[in-house]
């Protein structure tokens, strides 16, 4: 188990060195500069003015110099200055983590709260009137573009309670963030939901036809017993995984959400950033959600172990 | 007699509600606005986009402002600011400002004739080369007559001019020209700017807000009224259109508004003040007369016959923008030709089929017809505004035997493009920040401009801009105007297509708006503001 760990967080390291370099390298080879950038926002292209800007943010340096800068001062928690704003890169950043930590906790936590449950209910009524309806739900969230969706609520809660839940101003308790929240991460979790609703149906209704769930039916276990105890358990391993992909998305695949519901999260903040190819904050922002992807996977692993006892990592 | 005191006694009373809201302002109070995107930075003399503008120019004061109390710019309407009173020397060449004293910057310090030296220094090039005030300087064109600052005591500065200009005090009324504090670095001006203004830089959240709140030593006495100003960027219009309806903002962000969108508002909330108004900004094409085909005059020409204003007005604006040369056209604007003058020129003939016929019949010359089109691209920046127009533009190119393809270009490097002239045909907006001939022609077609998009060098148009520039008798200067602005269309030279126009709401609880008609870009001191809440 040891040496396991070691060799995996060894691949963690590697996958997170070869992420900085990709990140690195791509990130200059996409056209424009954010000296150009900042340049044409003023509406001139004055050469002179260019090369300034350049050689202030030590542009001109050769691409080596100025990735060794950037890990070396990563390593120790300098993550450098935002091209842009001009402040440091960690006071441009670090707000925004937790909003759209929480807003991704909230939206993970319904849809798994609702497409477990409802994927089990699902499969055990199968070509009932009640799985019909759960499938039409569910093919309907996976559907709906959630913008499209974001929108309808909004547009839906300034007609009826003349009311708009946007992030306008900074909530005074964690009570009124989450409230605050909740309506963009139910928008969000409703997709992520119809998907784990799905995978968890299709999962249950294989488990339900295996030998070992006759057995336990035919010694006179409880239906509740049989559906959770013994099937659940066996049916969820597919779907850790799939919650542990939505995790690792939902960090920094919030786009759109946080657009219509005016959500100062990380997701909405890295697109601009790279509109204005601010390196400093791309580059931190892209090998923290490298990061929170390699652990959720990790901690996936893990769980395989906890809940399927038979799955062990050999040394 | 009862008639006669009932008539005096209801004249009194409509005197008194009209003149109340002199007496009545309220103190206090937070404005809450969104804003549409977010400011490239907060530095005004750097950047070109009502996005700085519109947030920030109440952080600082100019010289001289264009009257705030007048719906229209007019170089008759310039009001004392930071100076109290200017003159000119016999010659017009030099106008010195008599500086007001004991105003402080927002950091305490005092404010002096040396700031007014350093920041047009940094503005014509003439600054140190160590000062970092500022590092990129869109408007040095404004200032290519200027020869020299002179600081003659603390509250005194002279401009010194190479000739006369006339237009030189508009353009130091404009929006565009505070005065920048000569101790402040340029990094801090970019991100949390100092001034002299109404108002203090508290925040500046990249993607999220911008907090302003009142100064309270600002030399203006009981101004401003708003305890602060609360602008929250919300790039999505959507939801910027919802925020208002549900009274989470009292104001849109200016020219937001387009003509459905305002029947929208007004539907869903009634009580809306909402005004239409011109922007000074104008839809234009950019032609590279450097590369084939546009490098030959008449392909030139026939692209400008094809164009028929009407479906762009039609289709972008209800109807309701305007039509006009390079300046915006009057009453809006104080320079514009009259409307049977703007129709004798290429491009604006109210008979389009017969415009459209000589098009057919020059590019029929060149070898070209309804089977063997000339085929361009037409770039602009991958954005709706730009974009729209450009997909009717290419509808209409057709009735030239013109076969064009969209180009959408990324629009951070819209201008590195353009100035690479890696294109044949543009769309483009062009604004204006004053309403004068010498800010649109010396930004736009002079042939030694940063702005110049399209090289466009005409040594007679250079000559009779600067003969413009340097009379003083302004009908004189109007005659002159016109002639440049038939000149341009003559020659192609970024034909306009229309003069936008759009609509700012606010809630009727604010008071003390009044927007200008002939530019966006002024204005927006927000000391006059109040809530009635």
């Amino acid at each position: 188990m040891g040496a396991y760990l070691t060799r995996r967080f060894l691949l963690m390291v590697l996958t997170l060195f070869g992420m900085s370099v990709l990140i690195f390298v791509m990130l200059r080879l996409v056209p424009g500069n954010v000296a150009d950038i900042l340049v044409d926002s003023a509406g001139i292209a004055d050469p002179k003015e260019k090369a300034k800007i350049i050689a202030e943010l030590g542009l001109d340096r050769p691409i080596f110099d100025q990735y060794l800068q950037w890990i070396g001062g990563l390593t120790r928690g300098d993550l450098g200055f935002a091209y842009v704003s001009e402040r440091p890169a960690i006071e441009e950043i670090a707000p925004r983590i937790p909003i759209s930590a929480k807003l991704a906790g909230l939206a993970l936590f319904f849809s798994v709260i609702l497409g477990v449950p409802l994927g089990v209910i699902s499969a055990v009524r199968q070509n009932t009137g009640l799985d019909y309806m759960l499938r039409v739900i569910s093919l309907s969230g996976l559907s709906l573009p959630s913008f499209w969706l974001g929108l309808l609520i909004l547009m839906a809660s300034v007609q009826w309670f003349g009311m708009i839940p946007i992030y306008t101003n900074e909530p005074r308790s964690f009570i009124d963030e989450m409230l605050l929240l909740s309506i963009p991460a139910a928008a969000v979790g409703f997709r992520s939901s119809a998907l784990i609703m799905r995978l968890t149906r299709s999962s249950m209704l294989e488990v339900l036809r295996q030998d070992y769930i006759r057995t336990a039916r035919s010694k006179g276990a409880s239906q509740t017993s049989v559906n959770y105890e013994h099937a659940l358990r066996n049916a969820l391993l597919p779907v850790v995984t799939i919650v542990g992909i939505e995790a690792a998305f939902l960090v920094g695949g919030l786009i759109v959400t946080e657009t219509v519901f005016n959500i100062p999260g990380v997701a909405r903040f890295l697109v601009e950033a790279i509109l204005w190819r601010d390196y400093p904050i791309v580059q931190n922002l892209v090998m923290l959600i490298a990061f929170v992807v390699v652990t959720v996977n990790f901690l996936v692993d893990m769980a395989y172990m906890a809940l399927d006892p038979r799955i062990k990592f050999a040394d | 007699m009862r008639t006669r005191l009932a008539l005096l006694a209801g004249g009194l009373a409509a005197f008194a509600v009209t003149a109340s809201p002199a007496f009545a302002q309220k103190q206090g109070g937070t404005l809450r606005i969104s804003h549409r995107d977010n400011p490239p930075s907060a530095s005004i003399h750097e950047e070109s986009t009502i996005s700085v503008v519109q947030p920030f120019m109440a952080v600082f004061n100019n010289l001289v402002v264009f009257d705030p109390k007048e719906k229209i710019n007019s170089p008759d309407k310039i009001v004392p600011d930071l100076a109290e009173s200017w003159a000119y020397n016999p010659s017009q060449t030099e106008l010195t400002f008599k500086l007001r004293s004991g105003v402080k910057w927002h950091d305490g310090k005092p404010f002096t004739a040396k700031d007014v030296k350093c920041t047009w220094d940094a503005l014509a090039g003439k600054a140190d080369e160590k000062s970092d005030l500022i590092r990129k300087n869109p408007r040095r064109v404004w200032y290519s007559n200027l020869k020299e600052v002179k600081v003659g005591s603390d509250t005194e500065v002279t401009f010194v001019l190479d000739r006369p200009q006339p237009s030189f005090l508009s353009i130091l009324a404009a929006g565009y020209s505070p005065v920048y504090a000569c101790h402040a670095q340029g990094r801090d001006m970019r991100s949390k700017p100092i001034g002299t203004g109404p108002f203090k830089v508290v925040d500046f959240k990249r993607n999220e807000s911008i907090k302003l709140v009142r100064n309270p030593d600002y030399w203006k006495k009981g101004r401003p009224y708003l305890d602060a100003i609360d602008w929250k960027i919300v790039p999505n219009r959507s939801t910027r259109m919802l925020g208002f309806v549900a009274g989470e903002f009292d104001m849109t962000f200016d020219s937001d508004v387009t003509f459905p969108l305002l029947e929208d508002i007004k539907k869903q909330k009634p009580d809306a003040v909402c005004e239409a108004r011109p922007s000074n900004v104008n839809q234009n094409i950019l032609i590279n007369p450097e590369a084939p085909p546009f490098d030959k005059p008449e392909v030139r020409r026939a692209l400008v016959l094809s164009i028929d204003q009407k479906p762009f007005n039609d289709i972008l604006f209800q109807g309701n923008a305007l039509s006009g040369a390079a300046m915006l056209p009057p009453p809006a604007g104080f320079w514009g030709m009259p409307k049977e003058m703007l129709q004798t020129l290429p491009g604006f003939s109210a008979d389009i089929e017969k415009s459209r016929a000589e098009a057919r019949k020059i590019m029929e010359g060149l070898g070209y017809s309804k089977d063997k089109p000339l085929k361009v691209k037409v770039s602009t920046r991958n954005i709706a505004i730009y974009r729209d127009p450009a997909v009717i533009l290419i509808d209409q190119l057709k009735n030239a035997y013109i076969e064009a393809e969209l180009d959408p270009i990324d629009t951070t490097v819209w201008y590195t493009k353009v100035q690479r002239k890696d294109y044949q045909l543009g769309m483009n907006l062009t604004g204006l920040g004053v309403d004068d001939p010498d800010t649109a022609f010396y930004e736009n077609f002079y042939s030694t401009s940063d702005r110049n998009y399209t090289s466009y060098k005409n040594p007679e148009i250079d000559k009779l801009i600067d003969q413009q520039s340097a009379e003083t008798d302004r009908e004189k200067r109007k005659k002159i105007v016109w002639e440049i602005e038939k000149k341009l269309a003559e020659d192609g030279a970024r034909p306009v297509i229309v003069h936008n126009v759009a609509a700012t709401c606010w809630t009727p609880q604010l008071k003390g708006v009044v927007l200008q008609h002939n530019s966006i870009y002024n204005g927006w001191r927000f000391e006059d503001m109040w809530l009635d809440r």
